[in-house]
């Protein structure tokens, strides 16, 4: 078996005194949830992880929750045995800052669980549902060479996974987590088994094809097994001793590496990825050390081996910049020879260009880590470190926890698999905002640059010819939408996270009211960057259920024109206050005055910092800022009444 | 490698597994007298057992286990 996959190997050995570790867990002080995520950060292996997920189960029948990690409820539903996967689910969560709580109906009873309105799963109201489903559970007929035949059983196939997913739906309003399907090894007539119609291989090649099809239409969420399965080969996957025996649908030694990708599809669905990748340069980006060997000592031309394992790592990092990935470099050298490869190397694919923060010093890289997350108003823990250095790694993992570190072997060829393996980057949907997003944040670095240039804010802002734009939801921005209510942490009153069909349930509700907004200036779009959802409350009352707003256009003034924007439309639908409330978490300390800049009136506070605010609309005048304002797709009547 | 031997290298793996350092391994100790000893718990013990003495066990051997004494027979058949 590959030991690098089932083994986990990106990520630091368990230590020798794992267990003791875990026995002390309740005893040490500070945040339980810090400490469990600490010790699942290791390479666990299923035993291991049944240790830890014990003691969580126990903590939070104990204390009620695990904080600081997120909650989530997980119902899975399966054909096979999942006794020793769901705790290796929920201690492979912890790595990933996820409090999982899993629920397990009996065994093999999904189509009752899913259909039926009082199963055990849909009266659970779970955030998803994993449909942990091998080829076994498929109503498959093969029939060889018949191509009608065998596009009538796919097609009732997906009927079936569709009349799943619409009986959770219909019950519980959960995501649903479709999985591909690993194929069998046993082969029937050869080679011949991919181009026949027909045969198993074929089968589920297109079922797999039209799965994920449907799963990208829907706005539910796919976990590739059959990818993982042919990473690290379907011979290993399946054990038919096992499966015979115990009901397992794949060998026990991969459990680890399953449950850590079911960890990271739902901490993705929590927008809980990672966003910046923070490069080392010597003997990372390139071969050699550029302060010894110099411009034509280090090694990264195309043909030479060492060379051509950089350019892999440059290359990916390219790539993950092109899906919207930051890019920044913490290298200990001095600044201008740290520069001279990129500028001057005609073999380097990275250019500065494409580096939103240079911090080439000789500060401790923990130091520079953090300086790159102020200089990108982003969070520690959106940032990946990729150093060869295990000095360099350790150090980091010690000061900063927050930081992911993958480990590296010694072999620079394996650089670029072992970052990729590691899932840093793991994201449910794929939105046209994220292709720009690393262009946003090398733009604000320009932004701030004219900002020490024109001095004072109020001209700087008027020089960035703005333009903002109010929609209220609507299936364009849906994605978008969903995708920032999960992720945006710290200009965020309430955190509180939602679902696409939460989302869409909001748009269609005429009594909710909503806000995306957009904002364009002088260096481009910065696609939605706010927003909002009301709720009616008391009569004559909004009550502001949700409002973030995306750290780049901080300090602009928009949640002075948002507030206008609500504003204009509590009159025009004879709403006479606002309620806002902060509920504070690790993250959120930015918008703690929030309301009271935006004029509000205190009217409750508790020990724990939650605070509710109000405002009458009547009279309310919040500051304006220089910035056209577009306002369009609202009901027709109110644009009148606001224009 | 002795049966002694291997009774030594098992302790700790059941420790392990059951979650309890006081657990005395001796021959006639079977799924009956340890708590959480389940079919699962079983299957759990048996791959991880497996995987430290570098051998596999068949079904039918797996099913015919008694007790931690047919356990300890059947790895040293096999080391």
């Amino acid at each position: 078996m590959n030991s690098f996959y089932a083994e986990l190997q990106w990520l630091p050995r368990v230590p020798l005194d794992y267990s003791q570790r875990v026995k002390d867990l309740g005893k040490s002080s500070g945040s339980l949830g810090h400490h469990l995520q600490a010790l699942a950060l290791h390479a666990l292996d299923l035993n291991q992880l049944t240790r830890l997920a014990k003691v969580m189960e126990k903590a939070r029948s104990v204390e009620g929750s695990l904080a600081p990690l997120t909650q989530f409820r997980l119902a899975v539903l399966s054909n096979s045995t999942i006794d020793l996967v769901v705790p290796a689910m929920v201690a492979s969560a912890a790595r990933h800052g996820i409090a999982l709580e899993v629920i397990q109906p009996s065994y093999d009873q999904v189509a009752q669980e899913a259909l039926a309105p009082d199963s055990k799963i849909n009266r659970s109201k779970p955030d998803a549902v994993l449909l942990a489903l091998d080829y076994r559970a498929l109503p498959l007929k093969t029939s060889l060479g018949d191509s009608e035949a065998s596009s009538a059983s796919v097609q009732g196939v997906l009927g079936y996974l569709q009349a799943l997913r619409n009986g959770i739906k219909a019950n519980s309003n959960a995501v649903c987590i479709f999985q591909t399907f690993a194929s069998p090894v046993e082969s029937l007539f050869g080679s011949l088994d991919r181009a026949l119609p027909g045969t198993m291989r074929s089968l589920l090649d297109s079922i797999n094809r039209e799965l994920a099809a449907f799963v990208l239409g829907s706005g539910d969420v796919l976990l590739d097994v059959a990818g993982l399965a042919e990473t690290v080969g379907l011979a290993d996957w399946h054990n038919p001793q096992l499966w015979n025996m115990a009901k397992f649908s794949f060998s026990d030694e991969l459990i680890p590496l399953y449950a850590d990708h079911v960890a990271r599809t739902v901490a993705a669905i929590r927008g809980k990825s990672h966003k910046v990748l923070v490069l080392d340069l010597d003997n990372t980006v390139w071969g050699g050390v550029i302060g010894d060997d110099g411009l034509e000592g280090i090694q990264i031309a195309q043909g030479d081996a060492r060379g051509e394992a950089h350019l892999a790592v440059q290359r990916l990092a390219l790539d993950l910049r092109k899906r919207g990935i930051v890019l920044a470099v913490s290298s200990k050298n001095t600044d201008e020879v740290a520069r001279v490869p990129f500028e001057k190397h005609p073999e380097m694919l990275l250019k500065l260009d494409h580096i939103a923060v240079f911090q080439a010093n000789w500060n401790d890289k923990a130091t520079n880590i953090q300086a790159i997350a102020e200089e990108l108003s982003l969070g520690l823990d959106s940032m990946v470190f990729l150093d060869d250095n295990p000095v360099e790694r350790g150090l980091v993992r010690k000061l900063l926890p927050q930081v992911a570190v993958p480990e590296l072997p010694e072999e620079p060829a394996y650089y670029a698999r072992t970052l990729a393996a590691g899932g840093y980057f793991e994201a449910v949907a794929f939105a046209g905002e994220d292709l720009k997003r690393a262009g946003f944040y090398q733009d604000n670095a320009k932004r701030a640059n004219l900002q020490k240039q024109v001095g004072g804010v109020d001209a700087y802002l008027a020089s960035l010819d703005m333009t903002i734009t109010f929609q209220p939801f609507d299936v364009t921005g849906r994605a978008r939408i969903v995708q920032l209510i999960n992720k945006s942490n710290q200009y965020n009153l309430t955190t509180r996270r939602y679902t696409d069909p939460e989302i869409e349930a909001a748009e269609i509700d005429a009594a909710v009211f909503t806000l995306q907004v957009r904002l364009a200036d002088i260096f481009g779009d910065n696609g939605m960057i706010s927003v909002v959802i009301c709720r009616p409350g008391d009569s004559g009352v909004w009550e502001i259920d949700t409002w973030l707003m995306s750290c780049r256009v901080l300090g602009r003034k928009v949640e002075h024109m948002v507030l206008r924007q609500i504003l204009n439309h509590a009159r025009a639908a004879g709403i006479t206050k606002l309620i806002g409330t902060y509920r504070p978490t690790e993250k959120n300390k930015l918008v703690v005055d929030h309301y009271a800049k935006l004029g509000f009136a205190k009217i409750e506070e508790d020990g724990a910092g939650f605070t509710r605010w109000e405002l009458l609309v009547d009279g309310a005048a919040p500051e304006s800022a220089p910035m056209k304002v577009v306002s369009q797709g609202f009901a027709e009547h109110l644009e009148t009444l606001i224009s | 490698m002795g049966r002694d031997k291997i009774l030594e290298r098992l302790a700790p793996i059941f420790e392990d597994i059951f979650d309890d350092d006081a657990l005395q391994l001796t021959p006639e100790l079977s799924a009956k007298d340890v708590d959480g000893w389940d079919s699962l718990t079983h299957i759990r013990l048996i791959l991880t057992i497996e995987r430290a003495f570098k051998i596999k066990f068949s079904t039918t051997e797996i099913g015919k286990l008694e007790n931690v004494g047919d356990l300890v027979a059947l790895i040293e058949a096999r080391t």
